[in-house]
Parts: structure tokens; sequence; C-alpha cells
């Protein structure tokens, strides 16, 4: 395996320092290193982060391969700079048993450009009615912990508990999509002053938040771990700071768009728009922005969601929901937390590679940019810009809603166990 | 300029004044023996309703004629993708056949936006009703019927009866006549009324009954019987009893008042038949009238090089 | 009511695809409004001895400036015989064939008095150059009623004919070249009565 050493580079946005990849780990960190016959990176001004690790994200295979695969899902990945993604159970068959997770255990191993880690459903063909065998896919050479109807919402309150208890057996954690299915029939978008002029159905934000509190109270009750996917309001940043201030384990992820777009956009009546939960106000994002940035949400998490153009290619209730998000999602959050000064790179760092990846056991990964760590690395600019190319994108699909938006910050370098997965902006 | 006609919310007050203005010269075509004009010969509208609607289709089909446009009805089921053409195909299909002008009824809201913004069509789109979202040709002709009835809009009181929650005629006509300067009253059970309608241009209200007195004309919209399936209301009857329009509440209306309803009706729901007949009823004249607003919109849109909507206001200019 | 310019032929003839200007007439006064009493008041009189009378005469004016010519001759026509004929006024728009050429535009007013069928009916216009509007508005004509006569008064004919239309009652010929601009001011519209010969080009 070939070594890489990295001059200059400033970890977590600190001070220029020497970094030594080899035999799979970070084997050296100082100034002025040498390591004959190891490739050398000059990195000079570039900021190394941990390998960013992905708690949700859709890779469409099995069954949807026309909307991506695990091989283009993680590449786009790489180029995003992450080293592992989990991804979601909603497939075709879905990862309801020890068998389909396995297979797309085995497609990871074989084709990934990143570590994938399936997730697990919490019910059989995530009807919401009986669980799945979530024994068996902890135990499969998998090793699932992380378990998601996500898509849907396990709503029966029974169920959630029986779920919640369950898990404990091994460590696993329930990812709730947080969505009371009566409240949010025929919904389309956020309900708030743009869907009554829009005319389309609206997503109330309490949909959202009473699920939250009935499921942190019921993690709480039965001593168990929650993790609340997407949050999307500022009533559920305000109930997970309530419940984290009674010392209940709950952990919550944003996604980037959340962070960044609002339901003003739907007024064009682009489908790209159209995402699960929906774009919401300012102040909801202004919300989201601030519990991101003092923790009360552990994570930056994409819901990297593929769909084939024709699925956003027509009139909006019919058009699917939701966006890609591998490839853009530091760039965002650099835009929004970073550049404003809400959240350092080491801020970025622990919401985007070592919280994650404590929450979903990512195993070898999230352990940070220390001497004996393995060497799951990213390496940014982040002095520079793109546009944004949909059709540029590694991922098999286009719909991304950030099409021909400037970003800031460039992948320049992916390190998984020591392999450069992209270097020099590209895929190696 | 405009190209295109899709929500009553994009028009100026000097839109909606030439079109009405031009609905009027063109309603006198009625009169003449031959009720036909040669300002579209040659164009071809086509009339794409996803929707039945016997009724606003057969409007468009007689305006597009007696301007002596080509009319193809197309008529579609389904929208998404697995339940016949998509939405995109049918319009490429139609660019193909020459459209000038597509029609279009849909009950997705914001269906006529994405055929007027993706570049698959060419031509003008006339927004005949999206969803629960607009429906600006209902409200232009609701606004011409009122102002041939009453006069001009300044100061006027409307008020709007109904499942607002699900009517784009209620949103089209709230934008538009707030944009002429009328006032605005909407009368719901507050299930019916959106989150959000305290923003709206417009005064609400629960109570009918303190209403009517006050009010210059009295729009009715049709409430579906099955809303109270999902609990919008208990039922039937107590909806006709706390907002149906019946000869009680009628004789409190002022004298000059006016009673309008966009059809079609739910008799003995929202308005009794009594009602309904009266000379005070403009419901038969607003169809009349929708023809010649119709008319005028295929006019401005379609007859010059460019839409005459949305022009800086040409005030009779000298040499 | 809205009432917007109708387009006057020498603009659809000409070369130039520039819109008229606004505000002051360019150029100079070939008729003042004295020339233009003693035209109109000789017009009626050709009018009346042309038709032995105002029997059956209906006046329709084509917009803009055309509306208040007829209403004019009717009154003049009125003092002569003791009858006044009905003016109205006819806008042709719908039926121009070069609707297409231009942005569309809003309609004028058009009030047809009574029944056509029968009558002779007596165009009024402004100017006639190209006489495509006139033939429009026998199209229009065509379209309400079917008169037994139709005739042509303008106020100035400035030649320039593309179709084989002429006047029957013309107040002055006036040669001009395509570059030149003819602008009819009348009092109830303009607040003077005047006919103005300019340059296209000049513009305010």
């Amino acid at each position: 395996m070939s070594s890489f050493l990295l001059r200059g580079v400033r970890p977590l946005g600190g001070d220029p320092v020497d970094l030594l990849l080899a035999d799979g780990r970070i084997s050296e960190i100082g100034a002025g290193l040498s390591a004959p016959g190891a490739h050398v990176v000059d990195a000079d001004g570039l900021v190394a982060l941990p390998g960013l690790v992905d708690l949700h994200t859709h890779l469409r295979e099995p069954g949807r391969e026309d909307a991506e695969t695990v091989e283009t899902g993680t590449q786009a990945a790489a180029l995003g700079g992450f080293t592992a993604v989990h991804a979601m159970a909603n497939t075709s068959p879905v990862a309801d048993t020890a068998g389909v997770v396995e297979q797309v255990w085995r497609l990871g191993q074989q084709y990934g450009h990143a570590d994938v880690r399936p997730v697990g459903a919490v019910t059989v063909g995530i009807a919401g009615e009986q669980l799945a065998e979530l024994g068996a896919m902890a135990d499969c050479p998998a090793g699932v912990r992380v378990f998601s109807d996500d898509g849907h919402c396990v709503s029966d309150a029974v169920l959630m508990r029986r779920a919640l208890e369950y898990v404990k057996a091994f460590d696993g954690v329930i990812a709730q999509h947080a969505q009371e299915p009566r409240l949010t029939e025929g919904a389309q978008m956020n309900e708030g002053e743009m869907s009554a002029v829009l005319g389309l159905g609206g997503w109330p934000a309490v949909a959202e938040e009473a699920i939250i509190a009935r499921d942190c109270l019921l993690a709480a009750h039965v001593g168990s771990r929650l993790h609340v996917c997407h949050v999307s309001t500022a009533g559920s940043v305000e109930l997970i700071r309530w419940a984290k201030g009674k010392g209940w384990d709950v952990t919550a992820e944003v996604t980037p768009h959340h962070l960044l777009l609002t339901d003003e956009l739907v007024a064009s009546y682009d489908p790209i728009y159209k995402v699960n939960p929906p774009l919401r106000t300012a102040a909801d994002v202004e919300a989201l922005r601030a519990g991101l940035a003092d923790g009360t949400i552990d994570a930056v998490a994409t819901d990297h969601a593929p769909h084939p153009d024709e699925a956003k290619d027509c009139e909006w209730a019919a058009a699917a929901m939701g966006m890609l998000g591998l490839q853009t999602a530091l760039s965002v959050v650099q835009q929004v937390m970073v550049d404003t000064g809400l959240m350092s790179w080491a801020d970025v760092a622990d919401r985007m590679s070592t919280r994650p990846a404590r929450i979903g056991r990512t195993d070898g990964h999230g352990r940070g940019l220390t001497v004996g760590s393995p060497a799951n690395v990213t390496l940014v600019d982040p002095n520079t810009t793109w546009t944004v190319d949909p059709h540029a994108l590694a991922s098999k699909s286009h719909n991304t809603p950030y099409r021909r938006l400037t970003l800031p910050g460039t992948v320049y370098a992916t390190f998984l166990r020591g392999n450069a997965t992209v270097l020099d902006g590209k895929l190696a | 300029m405009k190209r295109h006609l899709l929500s009553a919310a994009d028009l100026t007050r000097d839109d909606a004044l030439l079109i009405l203005d031009t609905g009027e010269e063109l309603a006198r075509l009625a009169d003449r023996p031959i009720k036909k004009l040669p300002t579209l010969r040659g164009r071809t509208v086509v009339n794409l309703f996803y929707e039945d609607s016997t009724r606003t289709r057969t409007s468009f089909e007689a305006a597009a004629k007696r301007l002596s446009a080509d009319v193809i009805n197309f008529s579609a089921k389904g929208s998404s993708v697995s339940k016949g053409e998509s939405l995109k195909d049918t319009a490429l299909t139609l660019e193909a056949m020459g459209a000038d002008a597509v029609v279009v009824r849909h009950q997705a809201s914001g269906a006529p936006h994405r055929l007027a913004n993706s570049g698959w069509i060419q031509g003008a789109v006339i927004n005949a009703g999206d969803g629960t979202h607009e429906h600006p040709t209902q409200a232009l002709l609701d606004a011409f019927t009122m102002r041939r009835r009453l006069g001009s809009f300044d100061g006027r009181r409307v008020t709007i009866v109904g499942d607002i929650l699900h009517s784009r005629v209620a949103r089209s006509n709230v934008r538009l006549l707030h944009t002429l300067g009328a006032q605005v009253t909407l009368v719901a059970p507050p299930t019916l009324l959106p989150v959000g309608v305290a923003t709206w241009p417009c005064a609400v209200s629960y109570d009918l009954d303190a209403e009517l007195p006050k009010s210059d004309v009295v729009m009715m919209l049709r409430v579906q019987h099955e809303r109270m399936n999902a609990a919008f209301f208990p039922s039937a009857r107590e909806y006709s009893r706390r907002y149906g329009l019946d000869g009680r509440r009628f004789a409190a209306m002022p004298e000059h008042a006016i009673v309008m309803h966009p059809g079609p009706m739910n008799r003995g729901m929202e308005i009794t038949a009594e009602v309904a007949d009266s000379p005070r009823s403009t419901i038969v004249e607003q169809v009349t009238n929708g023809v010649s607003v119709r008319m005028a919109v295929l006019y401005l849109l379609l007859s010059g090089s460019e839409s005459a909507i949305g022009q800086i206001a040409q005030i009779g200019e000298s040499e | 009511m809205n009432m917007p310019e109708k387009s006057r032929d020498e603009t659809v003839s000409t070369a130039s695809p520039a819109p008229d200007s606004a505000a002051a007439s360019p150029g100079r006064p070939v008729l003042e409004a004295s020339d233009i009493r003693r035209a109109l008041t000789r017009i009626a009189h050709e009018i009346v001895e042309r038709n032995k009378g105002a029997r059956d005469l209906v006046l329709l004016g084509i917009p803009t400036r055309g509306v208040p010519l007829a209403r004019r001759l009717a009154e003049r026509i009125g003092e002569v015989e003791g009858a006044t004929p009905p003016a109205g006024s006819l806008d042709v728009t719908m039926y121009r064939d070069d609707l297409a050429l231009r942005p569309a535009r809003g309609l004028g007013r058009t009030d047809i008095p009574g029944d056509l069928d029968d009558k002779v009916v007596v165009l009024v216009d402004d100017v006639l150059m190209s006489g495509r509007t006139i033939r429009s508005a026998l199209d229009a004509l065509k379209d309400i009623g079917r008169p037994r006569a139709v005739q042509l008064a303008v106020l100035v004919d400035r030649g320039h004919r593309e179709l084989p239309i002429r006047a029957d009652f013309v107040g002055k010929n006036l040669p001009t070249s395509l570059s030149e601009s003819v602008a009819v001011r009348v009092e109830e519209l303009d607040g003077l009565d005047v006919v103005m010969l300019g340059t296209k080009g000049e513009r305010s």
C-alpha cells in the first residue's frame, strides 16, 4: 500500500504541519517530516479534517439503480470528502433482513469508494406494523447498528417503544423520521404563508415536533438511545435541547439544505425544491444553524436522495421528494457555518466526523487526526470556489438544488484507510 | 411584457383594466348576427384539460372560435409518469403540433407554471385552474360582472363565502379585487381557512350574518359534501345552517347587492334555489361574461407580435 | 375607459418601425382651425348632395380622431337638412392585416347606432394613406350588416395608396413624401384643431 506525506496541512484549520499516512494509519504528525517512498502531497493551505461520515444516505441499490448505485453514490461521497456512509434501508427490496443488508454491505466492499454501513429497516417492508429481524441484521457481517424506516415514520407509539427497547441488546439506535402521517396526508410543502398562497398541501411543523417529543419521552422511559433524522424546525431544535438538558440520550442530525434553503423557493413550483421534510422558513433555518453551532444538533447528515430526471421534470404534485447532497455538503456547511463564524473547522470535524461515527458506531471512523488513528483524512481548500453543474457531479442523478450556484471550498483529497479515493479533486 | 396568464397575482391594475375594457368591447359581439372576428385566424389554441370541466372548456373553446382560431381539445387523464403520458411529453407533443396557446386546467397546483417556465413549449400558457392555487380568468370574469352590475371597484365590499382553503377561485379573487381597489372579506368555518390567511390582503370572519348587511357582493363558493369526511365540518346540514345563503340571509343583504357563484352549484348546500334563480344573482351572466373575458385574454396574448399585457400603458398617443 | 390610439396608416406602411412620438406635433401647420371648419362644412354639403338628403345615412368614425369628426359632420348635416343622421364609431383593430407584426394593443370603442342593413354608411377618418385601415373597416362592416352603400370621408388624403381604395369626400389633398408625417389634432381630444405636416425622425 502506498504512503502519503501531506506537507503543510492545517489540521482542523490549525497551524501547518506534516502528516504521514502509512500502512493504513496516521503514522506521524510533525514538522519537516521525511518519508522516502511516500507520495508527497503539497498540501500548503489545505485544511485537514478527519474523513467525513454521513449518517444518512440513499444509495438506491438494490432496486433503483436508474437513480444511483453503490458505486456512483460512494464516488459522490468520496468527492464530497466522505470516507463512510450509512445507506438507508428503503431500497427495493427493503433492507429488512440480514440477506439484503449483507448484499448492500458486499456491494460496498466491492465497489464502494467509501465504506458503506447499511442501515436496517425498523419494520418489515417499512410498513410500520411488525418489527423486522433487527437482531439478525445486527449479528450479520454487516453489523448493523442504525435502524430506520426513513421515508416513513414509525408512528405507532407501541411499536416505537418496542423498537427502542429491543435494540438496547446490541447497542443499536433507532433513527426516527419524525412525521405524524395523519397530519401530513397529501402534504407537499411546509405549512405556512407560502403554502397558503401557492395552493399546495401543508406539512405542519407540529407533525415533526409532536413525534420528536413523544419519542424523547419514550426513549427516556425505557432507557434507550434515540436519534432524530433530518431535524427541520425551530421547535424541534428546542425539544432536543430540552431532552438533552434532561440528560436523555437523544441525538439529532440536520441536512445541509435545511441549513440554507427556505420555502420561498417553492414559489417557482420547481420540484428541485421538493423534499421531505420540506424546506421551512427563515426562522427555522436560523434556529437550525444555532442548534448545530451549539451542539444541540450533533451531526450534519446529507439525506442524499437521488431521483431520475423524469421524477423531477413534471408538475410539483407528481414529483419525487429528495435532493442530492453528498458532493456539496461540506461546501454548504462552510458557506453557512464556517465562513459566517458560527463554527470553526474543529466544530465541523466534530459534527461531520466524530459525532456521526459515534452515533452510528461506525468503527474505524471518526477517530480524529491523531497518530495511530486509521488514515481516514479529508483535505479541503477553503479558499477556492466552484460552480455546481448537475451534470458534472458523480451521482447518476442530477437533482441538486444548488445548480448554477457558486459554493466555497473544494475537496482536494480524500483518504480511506490510507488509500486515496480522491486526489487533486478527482476520483483516484 | 407578460407572455402568459398564470395567476391573478401577476396582474397590475393596468393589466386587469386592459383585460376588462377589452372584454367590454368584445361583449358587443354577441349582439351581432355574425359573432366572429378574424383576428386569430390561423392560430391554434389547445385546451389541455386534466380535470373534467365542460363549463370552462367550452367557454375557452367558444372564445377561441369567435376569434377564428383553431381549437384542439386535449383531454388528458392522469398526470404522473405511471398513470399516463407525462406533462412534459404532452407539452412536447403540443409544441410539435404548433400550439400558439395552451389553456391548461390541472389538478396539481403549479402545473401551468411548469409548462410556462420549463422551455417545453413556446406558446402562451393560460391557467384555466391549477389545483387549489389560482383560476385567473374566473376572477377576471367575476370582476367584469361586478363592474357591469355595480360600476367601479373602489371601496366595493365583496364577501366570499365557502371552502377558502381548497378554492383557487377564492385566491384569484382576493388578489385581483385587492388590485382593483375593492375590499374583500372571507367568511368560512376556521377549518376551511388556510394557515397564513392572516397575511392576505383581505379581512376574515367566521360570522356570515354579520357580514351580509355590509356587502355589495356576496360570492358563494361550492363546498363539497365529501369534506365532511375529513372533519372539516360535522355535517352538510350544520354547514348550510351556518354558512349557506338562503332566503332569510338574502333578505339581510342590501337591496343593490348581488349574489355570485362560479359554478357548479351545490343547490341546497351553500345556496338555495330561490337565491340562485333571483334577478340579483349573476350566475348565468357570469357564464356569458366568461366568454368575453376569455376572448379578451386570448386576443391580448396572441394577436400581436407580443403580448399586450404588461406593456407600458399607451395613453392615446399622438403623432 | 381606455381609449388607446389606433394604428396610423402611415406607421404601418413606412419603413421606420419606431413608434410614433408623443407630445408636441413636429413640423408646420398645413390646415388651421378655420380651414378645417370650412372643409367639414363642405364635406357635409357634399355628402347630402351625393345622397340626395340625409335619409338612411349612418356616419361611423374610425377611432380615434375619426370619431369626433364624424360627430361634427353629423351635426353639420343636421343643420343643413334639418335631420341629424346617427353617428357612431367602428374600431377596426380586430380586422387589421398587420396585427401579428406589432405588439397587441387595446381596442377602441365600437358603437354602431342601430341596424346597418340597407343604410348608407359613411366611414369617417382623419387621414387616408395606404388604405389598409379602410379595407379593415370594410371587412368589419361585412360582419355587422349589409349596408346599401359604403362611402368614405376623410379630412386629409396624403397619397401612397397600397390598395385600390379611394375617398368619396376629401377635406384636403396633401401630397407628401414617405419621410413626412401628417398629424391631425382635434379640439375634442387635443384641445385644438390643426393639421401638422412634419418629418419622421423628429421626436419629442
